[in-house]
């Protein structure tokens, strides 16, 4: 259980003038949950797309897998095989079905046969606990329905790290429940997590460690225990009585 | 209504059959095409079952049987030359070939004004640019007339294929920009869901990018290919007759003196009908694409 599954050093990245990440190191072994928080543009969205290379590191060094992170096409689509992303607007393709949006990517880029495909889809539906909702469409689905679809289909790809980024800031309170408990399941199944979230309950719950960003670094580090009761930061202080007591 | 139309489609087709010579023959291929076209449109049986089998048929069979007529694909017929083209079959034809060619090379174009390759993005954005900043006219008198001055003497190009090919390219340009339109819609989102799910450039255009962006500019596309339909008219800088023309050498007729408005209204009647029910699949269609609406 120690083997580190994502090592950053010294990640930089640029947006224009803008330096988004300053020098970001760390690393996640592997069936860790690592949650992300910190204020917004922080950076700490940028970092998780960093690690599919959705955004390009300028500085720095990647390795997801034994494998880093270059200009090299093919190291980029074996990683990105290998990490599932789940995005705060679900990103379903809305006119594909849900069974559909799951089964795209195993059968075109796994190579894997339709029929095989579809039992691995309905198999990921009942356990994201929408089996039913396999032939509509994501707009006819509510809001954590579709969130929870997301993780299907990435899971349909069979990663071995997933990312998520926000995955319940754009669902109504009622819903949010439903997605967290999908996430909680996965987590105790020993999947390797990253998870940008403002839900410092499930954070407490199901973390392993807590990475605190603020301007493009990492401020604090620590489990979750540590991280609530002392946070050793005036960063990481006024942030926590911020969104503890609002 | 509908069994009328079928009807005398019925009739068209029997008649088809029978020895008549070149010209009765085109005749009866032009309405044999322009009946089918409504019928399919407006073929959307309630009841009868049959009907819509029937105007499934018609769909396949009708243009085989049109395109033997006027090709004299068989033993017993001769082929009817494109000089002998004319009326609502030319306008038809050029209309048709034109939307069938230049839909996918709009796309193409499209898809290459985006393209990384610079080499490819500059051939597009010079060929768009260059050819929406040209009146259609000029377009067709040069595919007509100029052309077969840069050829050597000895080959010709049939002057209908070279209408045809004016059309096609003229209305690709305009085709392309639609379509970025469509494809400038598509929210960022979507890209980087299928990046991350390891699906990579073509694979992500193919199923992700033109299924949605497509369906987007159905509409600006139909009035596109509406546009080309009536537009057809131009080509009597390229001496063809097509249905408005024709109207017009009917009236230089003197047997046909004073009977402008009647002759007019008409060919109104007739571009509408057929635009009409361009529009109205364009609906319809709208309609069957966009179940996974948001």
């Amino acid at each position: 259980m120690t083997e580190e599954i994502i090592i950053c050093r010294d990640v930089h990245k640029w947006f224009g003038d803008f330096h988004v990440l300053r020098g970001v190191t760390t690393t996640v072994r592997k069936g860790e949950v690592v949650v992300i928080c910190g204020p917004s543009g922080s950076g700490k969205s940028t970092f998780i797309r960093t690690l599919n290379r959705l955004e390009e590191h300028q500085r720095g060094q990647i390795i997801v897998d034994g494998i880093e992170l270059t200009h090299d096409v093919k190291n980029i689509e074996a990683i990105r095989r290998e990490i599932g992303m789940v995005f705060q607007s679900f990103n379903l393709f809305p006119h594909l079905t849900v069974l559909q949006n799951i089964t795209l990517a195993p059968i075109w880029v796994r190579k894997m046969r339709r029929p095989e495909a579809e039992a691995l889809a309905m198999q990921l539906l009942e356990r994201v606990g929408i089996p039913e909702q396999a032939h509509k469409f994501p707009g006819q689905l509510s809001g954590g329905q579709q969130q929870r679809v997301a993780i299907a289909r990435a899971l349909a790809m069979q990663p071995k790290i997933m990312l998520f980024d926000e995955p319940t800031s754009a669902l109504d309170p009622e819903m949010i429940k439903e997605v967290l408990d999908v996430m909680r399941e996965l987590a105790r199944s020993g999947m390797t997590m990253l998870v940008i979230t403002h839900e410092m309950g499930f954070a407490k719950e199901v973390a392993d460690r807590i990475v605190f960003f603020d301007e493009g670094r990492i401020v604090e580090e620590n489990s979750p225990e540590e991280f609530f009761k002392n946070p050793r930061h005036e960063r990481t202080k006024l942030f926590l009585s911020q969104i503890l007591h609002h | 209504m509908r069994e009328t139309a079928i009807a005398v489609g019925a009739g068209a087709l029997v008649l088809a059959l029978l020895p008549f010579s070149t010209a009765e023959r085109l005749w009866i291929a032009g309405v044999a095409l322009a009946l089918f076209v409504p019928m399919g449109i407006f073929g959307r049986a309630r009841s009868l079952r049959l009907i819509r089998w029937a105007v499934g048929v018609g769909w396949i069979v009708l243009p085989v049987i049109a395109l033997m007529l006027i090709g004299g694909f068989s033993p017993w017929l001769p082929r009817v030359e494109t000089t002998q083209w004319g009326g609502l079959m030319l306008t038809v034809i050029l209309a048709v070939v034109g939307i069938v060619a230049s839909f996918p090379l709009g796309v193409l174009l499209a898809l290459g004004r985006q393209s990384e390759l610079p080499l490819v993005r500059w051939l597009s954005i010079l060929y768009i640019e260059i050819v929406r900043g040209v009146p259609l006219v000029t377009v067709i008198f040069m595919a007509s007339l100029m052309l077969p001055l840069f050829l050597p003497g000895d080959l010709r190009i049939d002057q209908a294929l070279r209408a045809m090919v004016a059309f096609t390219l003229f209305t690709a340009a305009y085709i392309a920009e639609n379509v970025r339109g469509g494809l400038q819609a598509i929210p960022r989102g979507q890209i980087e869901a299928a990046r991350a799910l390891g699906l990579h450039g073509w694979l992500i255009t193919l199923f992700i990018v033109l299924p949605q962006a497509l369906r987007a500019v159905i509409p600006a596309n139909v009035g596109q290919f509406i546009s080309l339909f009536k537009d057809t008219s131009l080509v009597f800088v390229a001496a063809l007759l097509d249905l408005f023309n024709m109207g017009r050498s009917i009236l230089a007729n003197p047997d046909w003196l004073g009977f402008d408005r009647e002759i007019l209204l008409f060919i109104a009647f007739v571009y509408f009908i057929c635009t009409y029910s361009m529009a109205h699949l364009s609906h319809r269609l709208e309609k069957i694409l966009g179940v996974g609406e948001r």
